[in-house]
């Protein structure tokens, strides 16, 4: 997916900006509301990542005339205040949602996925490899005429191993990026959900690999 | 007494009415006291001058009836003046009679005028005789005895008890007649004092009937008298409104510069931990994550928490549909369940749910409870949101599988408390805190229990409108 990041510290958007290309998705950065209009009248995004205060205005102010020019590209608000008032007050502008600062990744991605899934057709999410089409906003796993259901964590670990496919990665790795940091998770927690996508995966022409001492890696049969 | 020094003990509140009423009974009295005061001096002064007129005519006309004679004097008792002296009332009379000094006819010992009168015109005295104060008229007339010129001297003495009586009386029925005045004014006076005072009681209902972010200067039509308050009443709600809005400003700005740069330490930190295999580096930098995890979610529930507290004190509840608030907490919350495998299912939301209450506290509640059972539901676990009514409430009830409660669960709403069975969880233990205040708030309930099966129940008890 693309993303539009409007933030004006540098530093957090460059360490946002590499967070959301592991995840695999193409970040354009704009410092200010001027290169964010800018932005988006060069390029089509999925989603925009929009803080509220930015040098050259408020970030609610950008939203409304955006929503009053009838662009609709998803919005998700980042807000340094927590008062359920600018909260609300970002919906009531016309954000998707908003996430506060400082965020976990996880339900940004989280939030990113309903955002989209609500706005239903907008994206194309579907993505082919070996013999199966995966489609992240449906949450689902097709092969051949057959679509099987993905619960969460699946499509997690399905999106991180797809993203690099043939890439290793350690069970640390997986369940940094598939558990809230909050829980207390053994390395083992992992293996539950390997398993159940590899039954998941029966007969779609790819298979998640075990590499002992190292990892997992998606390959084509 | 006591209740006049109580009125003017500077510690007591002033009540400008009790005030008013007092001062005006104070100098109503004082008036009372002073009309029978004045109408029985004037009443005196009026009989007396009259009895004067009576006495005078009387004793002239005894002098003039006094006829120098060869025998010596003739005198001739004018009946006439007699008779309106009785006239006067029951008062008795006395006289005497003297030539050149000696006595000749009447009472010997009646009190003499202290000059002796000469001329025409009778002198007029008080004096005390017999028991009873007396009105005496003297008049002198020169006389030819033995063919000497002699004064003959005229006195004439009438007692003035009913006089007096009359004078009182006068004075009496001039003192009640003001006090029946008095007890007339009084509740008009009361009146007058509430008419004045209305445009105060009116100000301050225009001023309290306000809503606690209603800081517009107030424009109510007041008396001139009444314009210097106004005008320190809106140049306090001024000074408020600006201080209010440099500390919305200030907590804004200090929050975006915490918040921006705790971001940035914490996506690093997550980078760096996706770039390390070495495990106690993992270790670190996983403790570090938490760390500003919950100390980001700590501030929101303290401000939380200070927000619901701050609403409580100025609670204006608004008539709204808790399904949809119900609808959109769902809504923010399930991409949080999802994180965790954990379905939400909400029944009972497409139905409207009146009630009164206060849409912001409402939502932190509502946020609250559904954050805890998502904190602490099983794995790949199952919430359900229900939303109900009966007798008189709506019940919206959030029931998770997880763990359940290990204590009793009323301990848990204390400010900070924790459960004992969640070491591996991090929270602040001010949620259900808050959840308590609002529902207290709302004239509400909110309880937590271990369902029968695995897991918790939580139970919002809000009266429908």
């Amino acid at each position: 997916m693309r993303f539009l990041l409007v933030e004006d510290s540098e530093d957090l958007a460059r360490a946002v900006a590499s967070r959301l290309a592991m995840e695999g998705h193409g970040v354009d950065h704009a410092p200010t509301l001027a290169d964010a209009r800018h932005f988006l009248e060069t390029a089509p995004y999925d989603l925009i990542l929009l803080d509220i205060s930015l040098p050259d205005g408020d970030g609610r102010d950008f939203l409304a005339r955006e929503r009053a020019a009838r662009r609709d590209t998803p919005v998700i608000m980042m807000t340094a205040s927590a008062s359920v008032s600018d909260r609300v007050s970002t919906l009531d502008q016309g954000a998707d949602d908003y996430i506060t600062k400082p965020f976990d990744f996880g339900e940004l991605q989280a939030r990113c996925r309903a955002v989209l899934r609500r706005r239903d057709g907008a994206v194309d999410s579907r993505r082919h490899f070996a013999g199966f089409v995966f489609d992240s906003l449906a949450a689902t796993l097709s092969v051949g005429d057959e679509t099987r259901e993905l619960r969460a964590r699946e499509l997690r670990l399905l999106e991180i191993l797809l993203s690099r496919p043939g890439q290793a990665y350690s069970k640390a790795h997986l369940i940094d990026r598939l558990f809230s940091f909050d829980e207390e998770v053994s390395d083992n927690a992992i293996e539950v959900y390997v398993g159940r996508l590899r039954r998941k995966l029966d007969g779609s022409g790819a298979r998640l690999e075990t590499l002992r001492g190292v990892g997992y890696r998606l390959i084509p049969e | 007494m006591n209740a006049l020094a109580r009125l003017l003990d500077p510690s007591r509140t002033i009540s400008l009415r009790r005030r008013l009423v007092w001062q005006f009974l104070v100098l109503s009295a004082l008036l009372v006291v002073g009309l029978f005061l004045t109408v029985g001096w004037v009443a005196d002064r009026a009989s007396r001058a009259s009895q004067d007129a009576v006495l005078g005519a009387a004793v002239t006309a005894i002098a003039d009836g006094i006829r120098s004679v060869d025998e010596g004097l003739e005198l001739e008792l004018p009946y006439a003046t007699f008779s309106m002296l009785s006239a006067m009332g029951e008062e008795r009379i006395f006289y005497a009679l003297s030539v050149g000094g000696r006595m000749l006819t009447g009472y010997e010992d009646l009190p003499q005028p202290a000059s002796h009168p000469d001329g025409l015109q009778p002198v007029f005295w008080n004096a005390r005789y017999r028991g009873a104060d007396l009105r005496l008229a003297a008049v002198t007339r020169q006389m030819l005895v033995d063919n000497r010129s002699e004064p003959v001297v005229v006195s004439l003495g009438q007692t003035r008890l009913g006089q007096a009586a009359i004078a009182r009386d006068t004075a009496r029925s001039a003192a009640w007649a003001a006090l029946a005045f008095l007890v007339l004014a009084l509740p008009v006076a009361l009146l007058a004092a509430q008419a004045v005072l209305s445009p105060i009681r009116s100000l301050a209902d225009v001023v309290g009937r306000r809503g606690p972010r209603d800081l517009r200067p107030v424009r109510h039509h007041t008396p001139r008298e009444l314009a210097p308050l106004l005008r320190a009443l809106n140049g306090l709600i001024g000074r408020l409104r600006a201080s209010l809005e440099l500390a919305e400003t200030f907590i804004f700005e200090a929050a975006h510069r915490i918040r921006t740069p705790l971001s940035l330490v914490r996506t690093e930190a997550e980078l760096a931990l996706s770039e390390t295999t070495d495990p106690a580096t993992r270790v670190r930098l996983r403790r570090m994550v938490r760390a500003i995890g919950e100390s980001s979610r700590s501030a929101n529930q303290i401000l939380d928490h200070a927000m619901v507290l701050y609403r409580t004190d100025q609670f204006a509840a608004a008539a709204l549909d808790l399904s949809n608030l119900v609808r959109a907490v769902v809504r923010a919350v399930r991409p949080l369940a999802d994180m965790r495998d954990i379905r939400i299912v909400a029944r009972g939301t497409d139905l409207p749910c009146p009630i009164q209450g206060d849409e912001r506290m409402l939502e932190i509640a509502l946020r609250n409870i559904l954050d805890n059972a998502v904190k602490y539901a099983a794995p790949d676990g199952l919430i359900e949101v229900e939303l109900t009514r009966s007798d008189g409430f709506a019940v919206f009830a959030v029931l998770d599988d997880g763990r359940g409660l290990s204590d009793d669960s009323l301990a848990l709403m204390g400010r900070f408390r924790r459960g004992g069975n969640v070491g591996d969880t991090s929270g602040s233990g001010l949620g259900l805190t808050i959840v308590t205040e609002v529902a207290s708030a709302h004239r509400g309930r909110f309880a937590l229990s271990n369902r029968k099966t695995e897991g918790t129940c939580a139970l919002l008890h809000l009266p429908l409108r």
